[in-house]
């Protein structure tokens, strides 16, 4: 299990890096140098640019240094270094600030989860948390009450969760809700009062609660056709026993191994609600990026995104090996 | 199988064993007859269909059934609600010639819904038929042959799987949507050649699951005793009965393909608006949403026609792909 591990967690480096080099070398095509993509400010003449190369360390070659001594003196190298270092360069757009400034740096005064990544996390948060504490118990008396109308709405409504895409959910109730009945405000501006919150973390969670319940009904149908849940009943233990003690906490082992990944797709893919709820998050500050062409803040956003999913994913397995002892890895 | 048999039995000389055999017997049916009667069976799955065969006959005809030229403006009939509704919050009545009303600049709403078909339907399909060509058959050597090319493929799994999609997507049409690639097709080709890239590993990885299983079964050991070669191995053993797979997942690439559109043209990357009649990829779904969206209150069918159009298809498909899943593996059906 160990070397198990450690392997997979040395794996996630390569990995890491080629996301890094793909997304570089991508967004190396894209036209125009970091100093003239600005239209709307004075352009910067030739020969400051020169000297905004040298500082920035724009003058270097892309990828392998093959002149000067060093191979690895780079711009793809130093940034791979500055950002193991937690720098992730300045922003094209917000001048004076840098990437990992407006990702996590909250405004004065206040803690790190007010910051634009704080935001968006506790948006992940609480919408996994509204998809875990309805899908679980609706998955479980769904395989309960098997065949019954309630098992079919369950299933009806988790089949339209899972294939109808949050931003069509997000559209449909912004103009039910802002549009129609007025309950709550299209662009929300204060986000301090928890009920503001309710909505968008509904939409976003959504397609994660159906996954849920999905999830569990069919674990759960797994696990009450096994020979130790017979065993129980012959021993003739009540219904909540059999319940709680043994088909539980055999078929929620898979549920709890998707809860990171699930997090982890929740953050990263609130953008599109976030962007239509104008929630101060750091989907929205992406989204703004893509618009602006902020072409280091997409980059950067980018990496850190591509690095919660690997660590979500190791956790799958970290957690399988805890939970079921019956797996055995290589 | 066993009523052939009994009928051949030379013991089965007399008139009557003959008679009951002949009874008992009925045309041989293949897999693929009995699949398909469990798939017309299936009420969501036909639906799903009937909605899907509905979109692409809109998709191919979108000139003759559009009631406007989606790129007219009508200047002075902006903002129209549909219509059915006699007082909107601009004070505007809809008319019947504007059935779902008009954007800002007066075009009809329901001619560029039609014309939006046309690219959800070929950004389903055209991406999904390149990924299954190359997915199946590199699936299919890397699983039969193993080795090194299985290895490679193992990696490039790890590494996409990695990569959140929906970024790479977001990254390739930034960096090079002012390219030739980006340009060809309206920007479409580009968002083709990304969707192959990312999803042709999927296939693959599934398709090789599905070869390591068969190539172990006595059927392709008989193949290879009476000198059967590993191509026609390959091809007429281990090919068809891995295609039940592969179609259940075009089911669900298709919409995955389409969801992505509408994400990409909801951030102004996916399809390249046209201003040329002639074009025949004029708007996307994905584009009228964030053409829609400063508009939610003075006219929220721009948004919600192609948003119940996204919906309609995309679970069209879902329940399709759930159907053809259970009609092609009986063994999954509960």
């Amino acid at each position: 299990m160990t070397t198990y591990l450690i392997r997979r967690i040395f794996w996630m480096i390569p990995v890491l890096l080629l996301v890094a080099l793909i997304t570089f070398t991508l967004m190396h095509q894209a036209p125009g140098g970091p100093w003239d993509r600005d239209p709307s400010r004075r352009q910067v003449d030739a020969s400051t640019q020169e000297a905004l190369n040298k500082k920035f360390g724009l003058d270097k070659p892309l990828f392998v240094n093959i002149e000067g001594g060093n191979p690895l003196d780079s711009q793809f190298f130093t940034y791979v270094g500055n950002a193991i270092q937690g720098d992730l360069g300045p922003s094209y757009r917000q001048r004076g600030r840098d990437v990992q400034d407006i990702l996590f740096e909250p405004p004065k005064g206040k803690a790190i989860w007010d910051s634009r990544f704080g935001y968006s996390m506790r948006l992940g948060l609480l919408a996994l948390i509204l998809a875990a504490f309805l899908g679980i118990p609706l998955g479980i008396l769904a395989a309960l009450r098997r065949n019954t109308i309630f098992d079919y709405s369950a299933l009806f409504v988790s089949t339209i969760g899972i294939s109808v895409p949050s931003f069509v959910l997000a559209i449909f109730l912004i103009i039910i809700l802002a549009g129609q009945l007025n309950l709550i405000k299209i662009i929300q501006r204060d986000w301090s009062s928890p009920g503001a919150w309710l909505v968008p973390a509904v939409v976003l969670g959504f397609g994660t609660f159906a996954y849920i319940t999905r999830l569990t009904r069919n674990s759960m149908l797994e696990v009450m056709g096994q020979d130790y849940v017979r065993t129980a009943k012959a021993k003739g233990l009540g219904g909540r026993v059999i319940i709680t003690r043994h088909m539980l906490r055999n078929a929620l082992i898979p549920v709890m191994t998707i809860m990171g990944p699930a997090l982890a797709g929740l953050i990263t893919g609130s953008f599109i609600i976030e962007t239509m709820f104008g929630f101060p998050g750091s989907g929205r500050e992406y989204v703004t990026a893509i618009g602006n062409r902020d072409y280091s803040m997409i980059m950067g956003t980018t990496l850190i995104y591509a690095l919660l999913i690997v660590l979500a994913n190791l956790t799958v397995d970290i957690m399988y090996g805890f939970l079921d002892p019956r797996i055995k890895v290589k | 199988m066993t009523t052939t048999a009994q009928t051949q039995t030379p013991s089965a000389k007399s008139a009557s064993a003959a008679e009951t055999a002949k009874v008992l017997s009925r045309p041989s049916r293949s897999f693929w007859r009995d699949a398909w009667s469990r798939l017309l069976h299936n009420k969501a799955a036909v639906a799903g269909a009937l909605v899907i065969l509905f979109f692409m006959f809109v998709a191919i005809f979108a000139p003759l059934l559009a009631p406007h030229n989606p790129l007219e403006l009508n200047s002075g009939k902006g903002f129209l609600p549909p219509m059915w509704v006699e007082n909107s919050s601009t004070g505007k009545a809809g008319t019947p010639e504007f059935i779902l009303g008009t954007d800002n600049l007066g075009r009809d709403v329901l001619s560029r819904v039609i014309y939006g078909a046309r690219v959800s339907m070929v950004v389903g399909f055209i991406p999904t038929l390149i990924i299954v060509v190359v997915g199946v058959s590199l699936g299919m050597i890397s699983g039969y042959f193993g080795g090194s090319t299985d290895n490679l493929l193992m990696r490039l799994t790890d590494i996409v799987y990695a990569f959140p999609d929906l970024l790479f997507f977001i990254i390739v049409m930034t960096a090079l949507r002012a390219t030739a690639l980006g340009q060809f097709l309206n920007g479409l080709f580009l968002l083709f050649v990304a969707l192959a890239l990312v999803n042709w590993v999927g296939v693959a990885r599934l398709v090789r699951g599905q070869v390591l299983s068969l190539k172990e079964k006595d059927f392709v050991l008989a193949s290879r005793a009476v000198g059967a070669k590993d191509t026609r191995i390959m091809i007429r053993h281990i090919l068809p009965n891995s295609l039940g797979v592969i179609i259940v997942a075009m089911a669900f690439l298709i919409p995955g393909a389409i969801i992505t559109e509408a994400i990409l043209g909801y951030l102004g990357l996916g399809l390249r608006p046209s201003t040329d009649p002639t074009d025949i990829f004029i708007t996307s779904w994905g584009s009228m949403l964030l053409e829609g969206q400063t508009a939610i209150n003075n006219q929220p069918w721009i948004l919600l026609a192609p948003a119940i159009a996204v919906a309609l298809v995309v679970l069209s498909f879902n329940f399709l792909g759930d159907g053809l899943r259970d009609a092609l593996d009986p063994r999954l059906r509960e």
